[in-house]
């Protein structure tokens, strides 16, 4: 084959693989054919990668091999063994190394201290600063979710040390590109770049790391497309855009759900919202397990709030297992999901699909919300600040105006709660001392196993 | 460099950018919330893309630095690729309607 001939080859073969991802991801965007929507995605990166070792002028090989190797077992191996309830912290690390991979395309070309012109210098100096940041930000954030770090750091000025590195790295990035330096002056960039990952990343809290790895996901994306743009890889290019825009677009929606902005995220680090709440008035009324399963035998209609303290328990197996016996019974069951149930969005669809159940029976809030009012029985488990009405009536309430579900209007509410304490947030929740609501307080796996045998009993 | 027959200049990587930009946002707009975790994934392993990129990068090393950077390049590529992808594929493979299943 002549060299233009493989080059044609190469060059098709990245078309085909871009247009894969779309389809696939496009496949990805609806549960019925979301399955088929990786493999087709996959398809396209396994001929992409086939191809790159025919690509010209390359060398190196037992070396690439021996780290696509390596680098393929290791996250094999990890992503087959990981439980669904760290999923987040797994993404978090994945994302993380195609950021790394991003700055280390950045790094071998500012090295190598060529001049391709000015777009490509800054275009690579800001590939690598963002995956550089998207690197080591996303190995803080998987070393907070998965508990190797929980401690939130915060100092006073904080911020303002934040302010400092980046104009050093902006400073360092303008010199590297007027000068076409390399050596120390990168390595410095790279140093600072790596810094301020951790920076901002330590001072976030667990609650909002989601928004977080998704924002880092989006900037991964953007990394890859200026990557892509250095090399003259269109591949690269709409890969990486498309996952920008869409990663973007979903840390925004995210935030939203969370009640929160992306600066507030960023910048003022939450997860340790006020305490301060307003007084409520009435009590908490317990019930026991016998009498919610005769309860529930003979409602028309339940609705299934459930939360990520269900899935901390471990009970959406037992919870499928309750369903399924009210199924039998003729009662309208459904799950209504909020948005940030679980650690991540989605995360909870992802747990009860664990737990086998389909997913045409789970709804979420904008779905779900009118039908509270026609519910005889709300089966609140694990779930608290995303059912708390003060969300809706209460302006002075942290939470006031974050989108919950209108748990309240059903005509009987059941809170699975381990004990009396407050929700992650530590805000009071006014749905509790409602006259319709009673606690059945224990483990949530136990409860439902009780349920369970409340319901087959009758 | 070998004589290339993809030539990306300015205009051209600009209109690149908007257009899958564009795509990127229409396709998540349309995603109920169920599959956002799955979908975020699903983004993350497409983005894994860098592996390319980053073969490309240590082929053309020369110097030790080079190849060793190029080297964890590679390999970290390779863990997004393959990492997103395994864990993607777990957690679709999972999602069943109540047609489907009875299993």
């Amino acid at each position: 084959m002549s060299a233009n001939t493989m080059q044609l080859v190469i060059h098709s073969s990245y078309f085909i693989a871009a247009l894969l991802f779309i389809v696939g991801l496009q496949r990805m965007s609806s549960p019925v054919t979301a399955r088929n929507g990786i493999l087709w995605a996959g398809a396209g990166m396994v001929l992409a990668t086939i191809v790159t070792f025919l690509y010209p002028g390359m060398s190196n090989f037992t070396l690439m091999i021996a780290a696509i190797l390596s680098g393929s077992v290791i996250a094999w191996v990890s992503g087959k063994k990981v439980e669904m309830t760290d999923m987040p912290q797994m993404i978090a690390l994945y994302n993380g190394m195609g950021g790394g991979a991003a700055a280390a395309i950045a790094a071998i070309e500012l090295f190598g201290g060529k001049d391709h012109g000015l777009t490509f210098a800054i275009l690579a100096i800001l590939g690598g600063f963002i995956g550089a940041v998207s690197f080591s930000g996303s190995l803080v954030a998987f070393a907070k979710l998965q508990g190797f770090k929980n401690t939130t750091l915060r100092f006073p000025g904080q911020q303002f040390i934040n302010l400092i590195i980046l104009i050093g790295i902006a400073a360092l990035g303008a010199y590297i590109t007027i000068q076409h330096s390399s050596g120390n002056i990168v390595s410095l960039f790279f140093v600072l770049a790596l810094l301020l990952g951790v920076t901002m990343t330590v001072p976030i809290g667990g609650a909002d790391m989601p928004v977080v790895i998704s924002l880092y996901n989006a900037f991964t994306g953007l990394a890859v497309a200026f990557e892509g743009f250095v090399q003259q890889n269109p591949a690269m290019i709409i890969a990486g855009t498309v996952v920008g825009a869409a990663g973007s677009l979903l840390t925004q929606l995210m935030a939203k759900a969370m009640n929160r902005s992306l600066a507030h995220v960023l910048f003022s680090g939450f997860g340790d919202a006020a305490t301060e709440s307003i007084e409520v008035k009435g009590s908490m009324k317990p019930i026991d397990a016998t009498d919610v399963g005769v309860m529930m035998a003979f409602a028309n209609k339940v609705l299934i709030v459930p939360g990520y303290g269900m899935a901390v328990a471990q009970a959406q197996h037992k919870v499928w297992e309750l369903t399924q016996l009210l199924i039998e019974r003729d009662v309208d069951v459904k799950f209504a999901i909020h948005p940030v149930a679980g650690r991540m969005p989605g995360h909870m669809n992802v747990l009860l699909a664990e737990a086998g159940v389909p997913y045409d029976i789970i709804y979420d809030e904008n779905e779900i919300n009118s039908e509270f009012e026609s519910t005889d029985v709300a089966l609140i488990i694990g779930a608290n600040d995303v059912v708390n009405p003060v969300a809706r009536t209460d302006p002075s309430s942290p939470i006031y105006g974050m989108p919950i579900l209108n748990a309240d209007y059903a005509k009987n509410v059941i809170v699975v709660k381990r004990g009396q304490g407050a929700g992650f947030s530590g805000i009071e929740n006014a749905l509790f001392f409602l006259d319709q609501t009673r606690m059945l307080y224990g483990d949530g796996q136990e409860m439902a196993s009780e349920l369970i045998q409340s319901v087959k009993s009758i | 460099m070998i004589e290339q027959i993809v030539q990306i200049d300015g205009f051209i990587a600009l209109y690149i950018f908007m257009l899958a930009a564009f795509v990127g946002y229409e396709i998540i707009g349309k995603v109920p919330a169920i599959l956002h975790t799955p979908l975020m994934s699903g983004s993350n392993f497409i983005h894994g893309i860098v592996l390319v990129g980053a073969m490309i990068a240590l082929g053309q090393a020369d110097t030790q630095l080079e190849k060793m950077i190029g080297f964890l390049g590679v390999f970290l590529g390779a863990g997004n690729a393959v990492g997103g992808y395994v864990v993607t594929e777990r957690m679709l493979e999972m999602f069943k309607s109540s047609k489907d299943k009875k299993s």
